[in-house]
């Protein structure tokens, strides 16, 4: 599947199986509305999961890592034996990461398998078999579904005169080994410098700026048990990207963005250390430059207010 | 070696300097020593060796085995490299204080994620009030 050419993904990619995963139904809300959005303004459609469950996030994978594997397989075996779908499309770098892992394991290691197809078994449902379906990324989705050019063809309100910087978090591409399709050269996305945010962003009139720190770990593991760390590692990124000139960060996924938002908050109650740059996913970025309304895409519901920030751009 | 706390201190009172290639090497030997700070206390002896010119880099890899998930710095390390070279490209350049701002927030990075890691492993001594829970669990 990883040597699919790029133009024949547009086919592939129009439809896609949806795996939104339990952030964007709390506090990833937004980019669940804001995705959901920007897909039918592109024209992508997305059949969500049927009666999907959790892809074993952290928890159940420090726990018990098979277990893991086989949550993320039965939603894997969901879209392929009961929706028939080639690909699904994970906009959570969690859930993206757990299902690419999964895949990883399950054409890799015979236990897995065996563990997997036991307890399928027991709860009755079709074992997943490795390379049924391709697991994408939200960015997979409109940059080789529909591409820069197809985008630019769409923006009504450019992004024009707004600096992004681009934080992809660390679990969109490390392992490097669990994303094979990375890495190929031209067109492919880099596991050490990811650009596919950044193309789509400055197809939609952004201007990109340096930012060496895009995928710098946000802390976001250790939240609950060592909060201090992960506010001063959100600190470091904040003003990172303030010193690169950035006006507004753009996250693509639920927990990094949280992490920003929060820790931002924190780092001024408890450091007394403000930064100013907003927060706001690449999906209500691309949103309101396809001229959906700033509440359209959710950024009401973010606690970094961008709606200051888009008026002042002259985007709403 | 420099502890991680006045590593940590110098960082924050950086401010970009006219000899620019010297801040920028400053910076790098700041970082090699957060990395030692991590080989030596999980019992290793810090490499001399350099990869693609860089003891920074040797150290990463030494610090990565065995433990995958210390390459979430891998980036941070390489990027402290690129901005080196683009510092001992251009010393004169406009840009170059703004790379050397780069460079302080990259190694701090580097310092808090290695600093947050040693937490976690229980290594090294960050907490006074956290020793006596230490010593009652060994």
């Amino acid at each position: 599947m990883s040597d699919t050419p790029v133009k024949d993904k547009q086919g592939q990619y129009r439809r896609v199986a949806y795996y939104p995963g339990c952030a964007l139904e709390g506090t990833g809300h937004a980019y669940n509305s804001s995705t959901k959005a920007v897909g039918k303004a592109l024209g992508l459609e997305l059949d969500e999961v049927k009666n999907w469950n959790c892809c074993g996030a952290m928890e159940v994978k420090n726990i018990d890592p098979k277990v893991q594997t086989y949550l993320s397989s039965r939603v894997m075996s969901i879209a392929a034996n009961e929706m028939r779908a080639d690909v699904v499309m994970a906009p959570c770098n969690g859930c993206y990461h757990n299902l690419k892992k999964a895949e990883h394991d399950l054409a890799h290691d015979q236990t897995s398998r065996d563990v997997v197809d036991r307890i399928s078994r027991k709860a009755g449902h079709a074992t997943y078999q490795p390379g049924q379906v391709e697991t994408i990324h939200a960015l997979d989705w409109i940059k080789h579904g529909l591409g820069e050019d197809g985008l630019k063809k769409r923006i009504r309100s450019s992004l024009k005169g707004l600096k992004v910087a681009n934080y992809y978090g660390c679990m969109y591409t490390r392992p490097r080994h669990i994303f094979p399709e990375k890495d190929r050269g031209p067109g492919s996305e880099s596991t050490s410098q990811p650009h596919f945010m950044d193309d789509l962003l400055e197809a939609a009139g952004a201007q990109n700026v340096e930012f060496p720190l895009k995928t710098a770990c946000c802390g976001g593991a250790h939240t609950l048990s060592d909060s201090d760390t992960s506010t001063k590692l959100v600190l470091n990124i904040l003003r990172a990207a303030e010193a690169a000139g950035a006006d507004v960060i753009a996250t693509e996924c639920p927990t990094c963005h949280a992490g920003l938002e929060m820790h931002q908050v924190r780092a001024e109650k408890v450091l007394g250390e403000k930064t100013t740059v907003k927060m706001l996913y690449f999906t209500q970025l691309l949103g309101v430059a396809l001229g959906l309304s700033p509440r359209k895409v959710g950024v009401h519901e973010n606690v970094s207010d961008g709606l200051d920030l888009l008026r002042s751009k002259g985007l709403t | 070696m420099t502890s991680l706390a006045q590593i940590e201190s110098e960082l924050d009172r950086f401010a970009p300097q006219a000899e620019s290639a010297a801040a920028a090497q400053r910076l790098v030997v700041l970082a090699e020593e957060v990395l030692q700070h991590w080989i030596v206390a999980r019992g290793g002896s810090p490499t001399s060796e350099t990869r693609e010119g860089f003891r920074l880099l040797a150290l990463h890899r030494q610090g990565a085995g065995g433990v995958p998930s210390f390459n979430a710095c891998r980036e941070s390390c390489r990027e402290i490299a690129y901005h080196y070279n683009l510092i001992a490209a251009e010393p004169d350049s406009p840009l170059a204080p703004q790379r050397q701002r780069m460079m302080a927030l990259l190694t701090k990075h580097l310092l808090l994620f290695v600093s947050g890691k040693m937490q976690v492993e229980g290594l090294g001594e960050f907490c006074c009030a956290s020793r006596p829970l230490r010593i009652e669990s060994q």
